[in-house]
């Protein structure tokens, strides 16, 4: 994956196994061991076969960064992801009422809140998901596109529109 | 000793008591985790009373463990355990689902229940809370509705406690369908949308105990192993090994299906009268381009991705949802009962998953009254309808009859081996030769006659746990598919299919030294550890209830078809022989330190520091 310059990580929910090797990734790569909820990507189940791979869409201009009162939150210029700076964040939560997809997470002990850096470049979930071919997450060319901030999606509307492509009138209202 | 989260849980339904429990560290040491520990538990404080224990009664202590591997090693599961209405033995029965890791998030590495609710409850657990609910408006439900419900109430609980705003995850399940509620002996306590532990019957434990469902939500690490960077090391090189099988990957065990039936002749065909068939339908590529919507499902850890999701496309059972099926399924819901189309075994699947039965024992039972059927022992008078093979409709029917215990329902809820009991005395004849089941349990999908499958001549005959297929009894004892090596497994507790593909196995030890701290080597887990489990849980076969014990004279035997010569394909004609099978059976009786008679010696039990077990064992020498 060229990841020289900037780009975004595709996320294909319906390839998503749930196998959750992406949040055992992250997990050690910044926190230095297993921890799910600690996991910058985190893959909710609201039904069973839905798996929802929930992580930063790195919007064109993300409302999180905006709403910040204590301007913890920047974007990245090379990047072009979200950075979080630990000494300034309170954990109020403002950023995820913002964010549509309520994206950010609040660390599960620490006074701050967590969102994707992209691994500084070199993203470890989408190694994970490589790894073994399953193909939920894999890196494309970043380009000018208000695109990419719709995949800011809550875990409810994810499953929701995944259970109809799944399951047909089955899925209708499974969510 | 690390890969432990550190406490137990032990949950009194009748007086609603909640209490931590700790194992001593040599017990954590002998007996591991999941089945070894949950053994170790019910014989400490049943043992001594063991043939007077009913397994629906209140005394009964129904186990949910993890292991020290459970996380680590890929492909995490739960072993669910207590006294089995099945086999009135011990069964240690894992399912694969995101409840273990959830347990060991939440600092929790086991819960065990025992006494009984009056009304329908549920145990919900947090990182700091545990709660017994209500679960009276989840009373009744299917897999489907229960799911939809617990979700929605789960995450609502769960905002409420964390204010925090994040958004919050749902918590994960194991619970029982209607079966389970009614006390079906062959209901399985299901995970997720389509996975059981099946084996042992402990969903109808579950339902004894009005309890519908653990519900457990953790936001902790996993606990720390010994030596992080040697167990990530070691996940690393575990991967790239299972990566290596695609095989496994691309179709899970639904390839089975086809080669067992038409190249190994071991699979199960209208009640086992046949082990071969040569319909191409009952092929993986079927299933894969018509009703697979998902083509790899995993659990946590899992590169493998063995399981998929399936759903009619066309036709009538448009809407049933479940996973490949895999093999067991694809044979025990189909080919058992002369079904041999993807449409048909997906809805009787699906059906089996929603009441929360054990699709091998349901299976089972489903073929034994169609071959009843079939040859005029019982009749449309009796069932209401006609049982002709591969008909979907009327085995769904039936599976309706026994979730409910209606009609014939009642007697065949038993499962085979009572069921086959009670018709015969009604119908005055010995029906034994329809009983393909061993020690109470339905035989999993390999057959052992044409000698081609994993199991061999005594596998189901001498297994701790009956009829299982993945418990095996195996000579050599240390052999890779052998009961004493699953064992290990099962205590783990993690996925046997991950230890498979080349490599894997052999890493085990390193693996458990890596986690836990604590030297384990292969040799006295094979000489001395596993062989204590075993005497365990054969001693608790051996004395299992009043009213249904095994006597290894006439019980450490193969199913009576297993010595009909196969009738059909390439394999025709062959079997295994009495004299075979008892030749068998005395050599393993050696290697596991065991009399002739198949009673664990004295000495023996005194090396393993087993006296109580001995001291029992007097009553059946």
């Amino acid at each position: 994956m060229d990841t020289s310059k900037p780009f975004w990580i595709m996320r294909d929910h319906i390839k998503c196994t749930g196998c959750r090797r992406c949040e055992i990734a992250c997990s050690l790569e910044h926190e230095g061991k297993i921890w799910p909820e600690a996991s910058r990507i985190r893959i909710f189940m609201l039904f069973p076969g839905l798996e929802v791979a929930h992580l930063c869409a790195q919007c064109e201009s993300p409302a999180c960064v905006e709403i910040c009162p204590v301007e913890a939150l920047s974007i990245d210029l090379d990047l072009k992801c979200i950075k979080v700076n630990y000494e300034k964040c309170i954990a109020c939560g403002k950023c995820i009422e913002a964010c549509p997809g309520h994206i950010p997470t609040i660390h599960p002990t620490k006074n701050h809140i967590v969102i994707c850096n992209l691994c500084d470049g070199n993203p470890v979930c989408v190694e994970a998901c490589q790894e073994t071919n399953f193909n939920c997450l894999y890196i494309v060319p970043r380009e000018s596109s208000s695109q990419y901030g719709l995949f800011a999606q809550t875990p409810e509307e994810v499953s929701k529109n995944l259970a109809i492509s799944l399951f047909g009138e089955k899925g209708k209202d499974l969510i | 000793m690390r890969g432990y989260a550190g406490k137990f849980i032990e949950i009194n339904l009748t007086t609603i008591t909640i209490k931590d429990f700790k194992f001593p560290e040599s017990d954590l040491r002998q007996f591991i985790g999941g089945r070894g520990l949950a053994v170790k538990l019910l014989w400490d404080r049943l043992g001594d009373k063991w043939e007077e224990i009913d397994p629906y009664g209140s005394d009964n202590i129904l186990t949910f463990f993890t292991g020290p591997l459970t996380g680590f090693w890929p492909g995490a599961r739960l072993c669910i355990s207590g006294k089995s209405p099945q086999s009135m033995g011990i069964v240690g029965s894992s399912i694969g689902c995101e409840l273990p890791i959830e347990m060991k998030c939440a600092g929790i590495d086991g819960i065990f229940v025992t006494g009984k609710s009056e009304n329908p409850v549920y145990i919900w657990v947090t990182d700091n809370q545990i709660e017994i609910r209500d679960a009276s408006h989840l009373w009744g439900m299917r897999s489907i509705d229960f799911l939809k419900t617990i979700s929605k109430e789960g995450r609502t609980i769960l905002k409420k406690t964390y204010k925090n705003k994040r958004e919050v995850k749902e918590p994960q399940s194991v619970y029982i369908g209607p079966a389970g509620e009614n006390i079906v002996r062959m209901a399985a306590v299901v995970g997720k949308l389509s996975y059981g532990a099946g084996y042992g019957g402990y969903g109808a434990v579950m339902g004894s105990k009005k309890l519908k469902a653990l519900v457990v939500k953790g936001h902790g690490p996993l606990p720390e192993p010994y030596d992080y960077e040697k167990t990530v090391q070691l996940i690393r090189e575990l991967t790239k090994k299972i990566l290596a099988s695609d095989f496994r990957r691309r179709w899970g065990t639904s390839w089975f299906s086809y080669h067992a039936g038409n190249t190994l002749s071991s699979e199960p065909v209208k009640n086992w009268q046949e082990e071969w068939h040569n319909e191409k339908t009952q092929g993986c590529q079927w299933y894969e381009q018509r009703v697979w919507v998902k083509r790899y499902w995993a659990d946590f850890g899992c590169p493998t991705g063995c399981m998929k999701l399936s759903t009619p496309k066309i036709g009538k059972y448009i809407g049933a949802l479940t996973d490949n099926p895999d093999y067991e399924l694809m044979a025990y819901a189909g080919t058992n009962l002369g079904i041999f189309t993807p449409e048909e075994n997906v809805y009787l699947s699906s059906l089996l998953d929603e009441t929360g039965l054990c699709g091998i024992q349901c299976g089972n039972v489903l073929g034994f009254a169609a071959e009843l059927y079939q040859r005029g022992i019982i009749t449309e008078k009796d069932l209401g309808f006609k049982l002709d093979w591969g008909d979907a409709d009327s085995f769904a029917n039936l599976i309706e009859l026994i979730v409910k215990r209606e009609g014939i329902g009642e007697i065949l809820a038993e499962g085979t081996h009572l069921a086959c009991k009670k018709i015969g005395e009604i119908k005055n004849i010995d029906l034994n030769l329809y009983n393909v089941t061993s020690k109470g349990i339905a035989i999993g999908a390999h057959g052992i006659r044409s000698g081609l499958d994993y199991p061999h001549t005594i596998s189901y005959a001498l297994s701790s746990q009956g009829g299982d297929h993945t418990s095996c009894a195996y000579l050599p004892i240390d052999h890779p598919t052998s009961e004493l090596t699953v064992l290990l497994n099962d205590s783990g507790v993690h996925c046997n299919f991950n230890t498979y593909p080349e490599g894997t196995r052999s890493k085990l030890f390193e693996f458990y030294t890596s986690v836990r701290g604590w030297p384990m080597e292969k040799e006295i887990w094979y000489n001395t550890d596993a062989k204590r489990i075993i005497d365990i849980q054969r001693a608790a076969l051996l004395l299992g209830s009043h009213e249904l014990k095994w006597k290894p004279k006439i019980d450490d035997v193969n199913p009576k078809r297993f010595y009909e010569p196969l009738p059909t394909g390439p394999y025709k004609g062959k079997y295994k022989t009495e004299e075979e099978v008892e030749a068998f059976v005395q050599e393993y009786y050696k290697a596991m330190g065991w009399d002739e008679k198949g009673i664990p010696q004295t000495n023996e039990l005194k090396r393993l520091s087993l006296s109580s077990v001995d001291v029992k064992l007097d009553k059946v020498r």
